[in-house]
């Protein structure tokens, strides 16, 4: 084995400069020189200045919004610098207490809305920093915002319409809604 | 079961096999140094690297050596990586003034990315500075890759050869599996992610303004930097509000792209492959999961290529995938079904064109519970270990399904190089079990399998269960080991239970509510990933260089065949009984016990 140790240290080192240097900044650079918007976060940019990242949720409480999945991240939610779940298993007391605090917060918000609520949207992403609600869970808030915004609720139905994405290449992944542009564009309708 | 999920897994698995198969012929070439023109002109890099190192490529090295070397090499990976975290905030790139690890979390990391398992018991964007990222952990991601590939490549020769003395040269396999497969496939795949929203620079966090402000609490820090604790001892929380939110950046698609293609798994982020900037899209959650694949199922086909015999290749291929597709069921089957807390309380968990339903507690919404499903079966058949979702957060049954996956000893599919020569280890296993029945010497592939073969591969066996359950055993009696313990019940047991199955078995993904960046967790698991990485290696070199010294027989009417369906359900037996026999009992404790608990209260 000792014999070995010195093919092994060149070789480490000529490798560790290959895969460890000279590779990465070739993906930069080729990444940074053809898809920079991409590469840089694809940040949201309204009047050249950035107001989010179209693939970084944001946190909504105000009931004017729509409210994104719940998120765990410390200290405060969506904190895209320390991503992270829960981590509550399926019979933790705490999950139970989770999910009723959250749907106590959205009956609150809406009285009248005696649909059941999505699942997704009392349960927290992994991440804590999911961009996305599925197309029911947008649909259960529409007569909330509408109604606090004044707005007819087939106006808001439609927005949220715009802002869904379907099943990338048609059958990949699920529908979902983006929640932070869905919001922008109601702050630009109506304020 | 939707026509959608039909399509995503149908999808999945043969666009899997196309790319596959051509690949594993061009690694069959690749490895015997026969490069097709389009690859050919990198043959001066991989003679400069021999030259500078003192190498002759046609130095055939006995199995002892071999292993001699892969042993080096690692000690060397593990002192470089241990020594880049020291150091981290006293080297450039480092942007975020990222401290220095402690000496048990970089000795964890250490082992963790030598010995391809990639368990963090950090979180990415606030422990690592870039240039450990890039010159430290993505280099063993290729490295330990090729390390795994280089050693299926051995054990293939041990077959191939006759009467030989050798079983290959360390540096040129592991040199040749770097350049000519890992590096190409992970430009392509790393450029294919950044299409896809993954993010790659080397600028610092950006900061951007929050649409709405959001009040929260933090702990009140004094001011000696320390936070400020109540006369109960428990922090001081003070309000706060953000208006503005981090998003973390980095050098992240080169460094995923091997991730997966090596079976590594160790995120850039925390949250992993969950991660918006790390998987972004069902597109790129695909093209990991594919990577992820990859070569491991390439290698089926290098393997029936050297033996002379394509179809040997495609039974075992066959094998893996059989368990793999009868897995995803189950486990498909439980997400989706979910957790029947959401039905007490009223919620609407039926799944539908509108929304995934089921259970998504620890999910993201743009994969649901189809990709994600199969991601998680995915990456614990493999041993990659990236997640797309919280597993600590699955249904029990969902739980069960990669635990179980990865006790079987990652050899359905598992590891590059290391899920194939697993994989072989249980054939002769099989072929032995058969030999009995019928009362035969047991052969395979034209090689006697006789008891030197047969303590190896016992050795092989049993290394990973004696450290998966001695290591959970002594994490659950003593106090070190339960205090990291984050869910209450049977669930805490199964978070201790997954943790040393996935670093014995170098899988690398966590029930990650264990609390694991202790001194504890940190040595004992590191400690486990060396043991059960190393005594494998070892014993399958040693088999390898054994079965080279060996002639070759000619099949007689007594030869079991070792390419037909009954020869796939023999090795599909031989790995399920092992793997249920060694671990029943401990499954018993946690995950089945909870599932009970979890329909009881229905």
């Amino acid at each position: 084995m000792l014999k070995e140790l010195k093919p092994a240290l060149i070789l480490l080192v000529l490798l560790s400069a290959l895969t460890g240097a000279a590779y990465p900044a070739l993906v930069t650079g080729l990444a940074q020189a053809t898809l920079p918007d991409q590469a840089n976060g694809s940040l949201l940019k309204e009047n050249g200045q950035a107001v989010g990242s179209r693939l970084i949720g944001q946190p909504f409480s105000e009931p004017r919004y729509f409210w994104g999945r719940p998120s765990a991240t410390a200290p405060m939610p969506y904190n895209g610098g320390s991503s992270g779940g829960a981590n509550l298993g399926p019979l933790n007391p705490a999950l139970e207490a989770a999910v009723q605090e959250r749907i106590n917060a959205l009956k609150a918000a809406d009285p009248g809305q005696q649909a059941p609520i999505p699942v997704d949207l009392v349960t927290a992403s992994a991440s804590g920093l999911d961009p996305h609600i599925s197309p029911a869970a947008a649909r259960w808030q529409a007569p909330r915002v509408a109604r606090l915004r004044g707005l007819p609720e087939v106006q808001v139905l439609a927005l949220l319409e715009r802002h869904t994405e379907g099943r990338q290449w048609g059958f990949l992944g699920e529908p979902r809604v983006n929640v932070l542009t869905l919001n922008r564009a109601l702050d630009r309708v109506a304020p | 079961m939707s026509a959608n999920l039909l399509l995503q897994y149908g999808f999945f698995f043969a666009v899997l096999f196309l790319l596959a198969w051509p690949l594993g012929l061009y690694m069959a070439r690749a490895y015997q140094g026969d490069l097709p023109a389009w690859m050919a002109w990198l043959r001066p890099l991989e003679r400069g690297c021999y030259r500078l190192a003192g190498i002759h490529p046609d130095d055939d090295m006995g199995w002892r050596r071999y292993a001699g070397a892969v042993l080096a090499f690692s000690l060397l990976g593990v002192l470089a990586v241990y020594a880049l975290q020291r150091l981290q905030l006293w080297l450039p790139f480092n942007p975020q003034a990222m401290a220095n690890t402690t000496p048990d979390l970089a000795f964890n990391t250490a082992a963790s990315f030598v010995t391809n398992t990639n368990w963090q018991s950090y979180g990415g964007e606030t422990t690592m500075s870039y240039l450990t990222q890039m010159l430290g952990l993505a280099v063993q991601n290729f490295l330990s890759a090729a390390t795994g590939m280089a050693v299926v490549v051995a054990l293939m020769r041990g077959f191939q050869r006759k009467e030989a003395g050798g079983i290959g040269n360390f540096w040129v396999d592991m040199v040749r599996s770097t350049l000519y497969v890992l590096l190409p496939l992970s430009l392509i795949l790393a450029l294919a992610l950044v299409s896809q929203g993954v993010v790659q620079s080397v600028a610092p966090y950006a900061s951007v303004p929050l649409t709405q402000a959001v009040d929260y609490e933090q702990p009140k820090v004094g001011a000696d930097g320390q936070p400020v604790l109540d006369a109960e001892g428990k922090p001081v929380l003070e309000a706060a509000t953000a208006k503005e939110q981090t998003l973390a950046l980095g050098p992240a698609a080169s460094q995923i792209a091997i991730k997966h293609l090596g079976t590594n798994g160790g995120g850039f982020f925390n949250a992993n492959s969950s991660h918006p900037y790390e998987n972004p899209t069902p597109v790129s959650n695909l093209l990991q999961m594919l990577a992820i694949v990859l070569i491991p199922a390439a290698l089926c086909f290098t393997f029936g290529r050297w033996v002379g015999d394509l179809r040997q290749g495609l039974a075992i291929l066959a094998a893996m995938t059989a368990i793999l597709v009868a897995l995803l069921a189950v486990e498909v089957w439980a997400e989706q079904a979910g957790n029947p807390l959401f039905e007490r309380f009223g919620l609407a968990t039926q799944g539908s064109e509108l929304m995934a339903g089921g259970n998504m507690e620890g999910k993201e919404a743009r994969f649901g519970i189809s990709a994600t499903s199969l991601f998680i079966t995915v990456t614990t058949a493999v041993s990659c270990g990236a997640v797309n979702a919280m597993h600590d957060s699955l249904t029990p049954l969902g739980g069960l399904v990669p635990m179980w996956l990865m006790q079987l000893g990652e050899v359905v599919f598992g590891g590059v190089g290391s899920g194939l020569y697993g994989m072989l280890v249980f054939a002769i296993v099989g072929v032995f079990v058969a030999g009995l029945m019928i009362g035969r010497t047991p052969e395979y592939l034209g090689k006697k399998i006789e008891a030197y073969e047969m303590k190896m591969a016992a050795v092989a066996i049993l290394a990973t269960p004696l450290a998966v359950l001695l290591g959970t055993a002594l994490s659950v009696m003593v106090e070190a080991g339960t205090a990291g313990i984050f869910n209450p019940g049977a669930h805490g047991f199964s978070e201790v239970l997954y943790a040393f199955s996935s670093a014995a078995n170098n899988n690398g993904s966590a029930f990650a509510g264990l609390g694991a960046n202790t001194p504890y967790y940190n040595t004992a698991l590191g400690l486990a990933m060396l043991f059960g990485r190393f005594m494998i290696i070892a014993a399958v070199l040693a088999i390898a260089g054994s079965l080279a010294a060996k002639k070759r027989i000619p099949p007689s009417a007594g030869t079991l065949p070792t390419h037909t369906p009954l020869f796939v359900v023999l090795l599909i037996g031989t790995v399920i009984v092992v793997g249920a026999l060694t671990f029943l009992p401990s499954l018993a404790l946690g995950p089945v016990v909870e599932h009970l608990q979890m329909v009881g209260i229905r």
